[in-house]
């Protein structure tokens, strides 16, 4: 009876549709967000991320809309992000359907909108999105997608986010996103004991082994892949066997 | 069936209404007084803050009524901080009195382990407990908070550790609680729901 560890698959969508790419160039159609809720849901995904990567661009409507189908097929919580930055845009993606929203960019830009979302919907709701990249011998903040630099450490910025009110924080390492050579863990690790916050650990998973990993050495709490569950690399009955028989707590569905 | 759902503001009350929708009920959200006066069920769902809560059950003159309908034995049933409310006070909003329907106060969980306590955990059965009928003794349910309730109250059904011991289920007479949320967690949550619809029939 311990907290299990947690897999979540994400679906980084242009709005309507799942696209998957690189760091954000190439990107190419993965898949519909619907039918994806629907088969994550029912193979024993603990939670669902659903990503807005076109943000920037005009089609929040369909954003919405694809929130709202997507919750309708799950049993399960959903967390919805990419381009929040205001409170109003929080609760329409809330209003939506999501219970819990990230933020990333906006944040760092305009930090109390953090403690603005932690007021209105709770710190449970609110999962602060780092995408850290490793200069030297630290960790720096990226935003705009990992492109952009910022004067933040990560283990500063996630320490700084929580006091702000952020519940959860998404830690992507922007080296090993999209290499599918594991993760990184000594930057989960560091991130993972300078918050007293649960941490999602994202960028590199492939290998079964790899999620132990991260579980183990790496201390996260929750763990989170994409293509490799939109491709059936990974079937996610079949990793959370192979934690539960390395000794990692894990939900396994009825 | 008709059941009742208290629509204080901040609670994310759609997705409470959808799987109860799913399994035929018909769902009515209100914050009118009058209506929870005569709700022949009652569900309070909670996510956030128990201070915004309480304060909108004042706001909304829901405090009387509810009470009143718990007392005559409406079927009630308390989600997350819709259980927190069922006690004499919540740390997190000291200032507003809880409902005080149970005499414990719910406290923040311990500092050692991670807060908010958030995802899967699976249940201790205290004793046997009606919404838990047909749910399997292994069944994980999703958590999302940092306060508790207590966990050795005559109300306590089923206890969750996470750091400490605390009231995950709870049932007297026709006052159900829980502190995950069934609405998230799976097909086990769904039975939960179900139970609770077959009670209050």
């Amino acid at each position: 009876m311990t907290l299990a560890r947690r897999i979540l698959p994400c679906l980084d969508t242009d709005g309507a549709r799942v696209v998957k790419g690189v760091h954000f160039e190439g990107l190419r159609d993965a898949g519909d967000p619907i039918e994806l809720a629907a088969r994550y849901n029912a193979e024993g995904a603990d939670e669902l991320v659903v990503l807005d990567i076109a943000a920037a661009r005009d089609n929040r409507p369909t954003f919405l809309e694809t929130i709202r189908r997507v919750a309708e097929q799950l049993s399960i919580p959903l967390t919805a992000g990419g381009g929040i930055r205001s409170l109003e845009d929080a609760r329409s993606v809330v209003r939506a359907g999501a219970d819990k929203v990230t933020v990333n960019t906006a944040a760092v830009e305009h930090p109390e909108l953090i403690t603005e979302l932690s007021r209105e919907f709770g710190a449970q709701a609110v999962v602060l999105a780092i995408d850290a990249k490793r200069e030297n011998d630290c960790w720096q903040v990226r935003v705009r997608g990992g492109r952009a630099t910022t004067t933040w450490n990560a283990q500063d910025w996630a320490r700084r986010g929580v006091e702000l009110g952020a519940g959860e924080i998404l830690l992507t390492s922007v080296d090993r996103d999209g290499t599918q050579s594991g993760f990184d863990l000594p930057l989960t690790a560091a991130i993972s004991r300078s918050v007293s916050v649960p941490v999602i650990a994202s960028g590199g998973a492939k290998l079964p082994q790899h999620f132990l990993e991260v579980f183990t050495e790496g201390s996260a709490d929750a763990a989170l892949a994409a293509s490799i569950f939109h491709d059936k690399v990974q079937s996610i009955r079949a990793l959370k066997s192979f934690l539960q028989s390395q000794g990692v707590s894990v939900r396994l569905p009825c | 069936m008709i059941v009742t759902l208290i629509d204080y503001g901040a609670g994310n009350v759609t997705s409470v209404a959808r799987p109860l929708r799913r399994l035929g009920a018909e769902v009515r959200l209100t914050n009118q007084p009058q209506e929870i006066a005569s709700a022949t069920s009652l569900i309070l769902p909670g996510v956030g803050h128990c201070a915004a809560l309480l304060h909108s059950l004042d706001a909304h003159s829901l405090r009387e009524p509810l009470l009143a309908a718990i007392a005559r034995g409406t079927p009630f049933l308390g989600i997350c901080l819709g259980l927190q409310a069922l006690y004499r006070r919540c740390e997190e909003a000291p200032a507003i009195p809880g409902l005080g329907v149970f005499p414990g106060e719910v406290n923040l969980l311990p500092h050692h382990v991670k807060l908010p306590h958030m995802g899967w955990n699976q249940l201790r059965s205290i004793r046997t407990t009606r919404l838990l009928d047909g749910i399997s003794p292994d069944a994980s349910f999703y958590f999302a908070h940092s306060y508790a309730a207590p966990a050795g109250g005559a109300e306590t059904a089923a206890t969750c550790t996470h750091g400490d011991e605390f009231t995950a289920v709870l049932e007297c007479n026709r006052i159900f609680g829980v502190q995950f949320h069934p609405e998230k967690s799976g097909a086990p949550g769904a039975k939960l729901l179900e139970n609770f619809l077959r009670l209050a029939a």
